[in-house]
């Protein structure tokens, strides 16, 4: 249902500017259950936001739903953009497990704003399932003052 | 940095005077206080809008895997290298041969003309730092990289690395080793040898030792730092557009001065229903991507896969980000193993260009296949099917669930050809006294 909500927020969209708006009702929340319920996953975005197709890496703490951290995961990294029918311009990959139930995540870019999917679809010793989260990429607010020259 | 500011100022204002079409249409909006109507645009677009300003680019990224890009020497180097015709197969094709400093950085020709014909068009190299892959298929990862392909290509320079080594040795010695070292010792080569040459050079390559075939692919990969160097001095100056964003975002009258009635309709149809800022976004109005949006190939018979052929080419290439010849650390090049490389989009998928100078570079798209910015319209509102895998552009037969087609009016189509004229800026060499 939420869903269909947001395909046509965003087909509404599509109708006044190329660069879409993002649906209202998208689930931007960055902790879920997987989609079968054997984990908890949440990531953690850099702490600075980074720019336009600037390369960076996440984290993904991988718990059962009881709050243990979950160990020796593999996962594989999907996603992109619902809106343009695109992949992610790169292929992301968790490289190795900084430390108890937490995951590096490199190799993440987005090529322009408005509303990403990341999917992960993980491999650990309570079996195989899945997880989608959303995020917005968005540009700093526009500002009256802008510097009159390129860099 | 001060005199390329100045250098961007001047252009523009010269631009400005000499492109407007239709001095009559600002009648109706000039003398109002605050902003015209026409001028007036809601906060999403406002932000779309900032968004492109050049001012909003940020510095080039650095190439690691290039140690002297940023040295003065190399930037001098390079650009006597990209003008000396010496390092060809025929003695008369240098880099700026197609990329012609007063033709944009490049020729005005549909395919490039080397020492032969090549089959797609000479890309602009200004700007062309920013983003992370070279060439219309992106087969190459970094600047330097890029430099060296055209050199051993059959039709473009049509020389070999052994001819280059020679005449760098014999010309640019000192030069050379300031920036680099020693050169080898290169006596007892042969004059002509390389592997991507004709028979005999590639035999004459095979028979020289690994040592010696290293020693001169090093001094080959140093001639592409130096072109390097040299072409990430070139950036694009502001342009009329930029200053009427500018004039809106502070809310100034003078907005209604800068782009005409025209402009500012096909602006509005840039970022609205022409989707245009979908691919084009950012200050260079580009994602630095790869799409198929169904351009018909130059040749039918001869069908061109674009980034789907190129994966491979640049994971394997020796001049790589991982390569020998790299000044990276591996982990420094995220780009090349982050590669997405089973995107079934990819084929017959080319890299959106910069739309910055557009209206000056004709003609348009891989191979030239239009002459003019009317005619790239009127293949976006046509959106046919590709002849080499699947088009992304929505049209009424093929319905896409979250795209639209591309519609427009053939006035809109006309407006938004001439907003693409007001992109235009100079291009300014960084640093040049």
């Amino acid at each position: 249902m939420h869903k269909k909500l947001a395909l046509t927020a965003g087909l509404l969209a599509l109708t006044t500017l190329a660069a879409c708006s993002t649906p209202a009702n998208l689930d931007l929340s960055l902790s879920h259950p997987s989609a079968q319920g054997r984990y908890v996953v949440a990531l953690q975005p850099p702490a600075t936001a980074p720019a336009i197709n600037q390369m960076h890496a996440w984290q993904v703490r991988l718990t059962s739903p009881a709050g243990t951290p979950v160990n020796g995961a593999r996962f594989a990294v999907d996603g992109g953009m619902p809106q343009h029918l695109h992949g992610l311009p790169t292929k992301p990959q968790v490289t190795r497990e900084l430390s108890d139930g937490t995951y590096l995540l490199e190799g993440m870019k987005f090529s322009m704003t408005g509303w990403w999917e990341i999917k992960l679809a993980i491999q650990a010793p309570l079996g195989e399932d899945s997880v989608t989260f959303n995020t917005v990429v968005a540009e700093p607010p526009a500002q009256a003052k802008i510097a009159s020259s390129a860099p | 940095m001060k005199a390329r500011f100045t250098l961007a100022g001047t252009a523009a204002a010269i631009a400005f005077f000499a492109v407007v079409p239709h001095p009559s249409s600002f009648a109706e909006s000039a003398g109002q206080g605050g902003t015209a109507a026409r001028d007036r645009w809601s906060a999403e677009e406002l932000g779309v809008l900032a968004s492109m300003q050049l001012g909003r680019l940020p510095a080039p990224p650095a190439d690691p895997s290039n140690a002297v890009e940023n040295r003065p020497q190399a930037v001098a180097l390079g650009k006597r290298l990209f003008n000396d015709a010496g390092f060809s197969g025929n003695n008369a094709v240098s880099c700026a041969t197609c990329h012609a400093p007063d033709r944009q950085f490049q020729d005005g020709l549909a395919v490039g003309r080397g020492v032969g014909t090549g089959s797609r068009r000479t890309m602009p190299i200004v700007a062309a730092d920013h983003g992370p892959w070279k060439f219309w298929d992106g087969r190459k990862d970094s600047l330097w990289s890029q430099a060296l392909g055209p050199l051993e290509d059959a039709v473009e320079h049509g020389g070999n690395r052994t001819r280059y080594a020679h005449r760098l040795r014999a010309g640019y010695r000192a030069e050379y080793e300031a920036l680099f070292g020693p050169m080898p010792d290169l006596a007892g080569l042969p004059q002509d040898a390389g592997p991507g040459g004709n028979a005999a050079e590639r035999a004459a390559w095979d028979a020289m030792t690994p040592a010696a075939r290293s020693a001169v692919s090093r001094v080959f990969a140093n001639m592409g730092k130096a072109i390097a160097a040299y072409e990430k001095t070139l950036a694009y100056g502001e342009s009329r557009f930029d200053q009427y964003v500018r004039a809106v975002l502070n809310k100034d009258a003078k907005a209604a001065q800068i782009l005409n009635d025209r402009e500012v309709a096909g602006l509005r149809v840039f970022i609205g229903n022409g989707q245009c800022s979908t691919c084009h976004n950012g200050p260079l109005m580009t994602d630095q991507h790869f799409h198929n949006t169904g351009v018909p190939p130059r040749n039918p018979a001869q069908t061109d896969q674009g980034r789907a052929a190129a994966i491979a080419k640049v994971q394997r290439d020796e001049f790589n980000c991982l390569g020998p010849f790299s000044d990276a650390k591996p982990e420094q090049c995220s780009e090349l193993r982050f590669m997405a490389s089973d995107d079934p989009s990819m084929k017959g998928a080319f890299k959106t260009p910069s739309l910055r100078n557009v209206a000056l570079r004709a003609p348009y798209m891989h191979a030239g296949q239009f002459a003019s910015l009317d005619e790239v319209v009127a293949h976006y509102v046509r959106s046919p099917a590709a002849a080499t895998g699947h088009s992304e552009l929505a049209t009424d037969r093929h319905q896409h669930a979250e795209r639209k087609p591309i519609r427009m009016s053939d006035r809109e189509a006309q407006d938004l050809a001439a907003f693409l004229g007001s992109l235009s800026g100079a291009v300014v060499e960084r640093g040049k006294p």
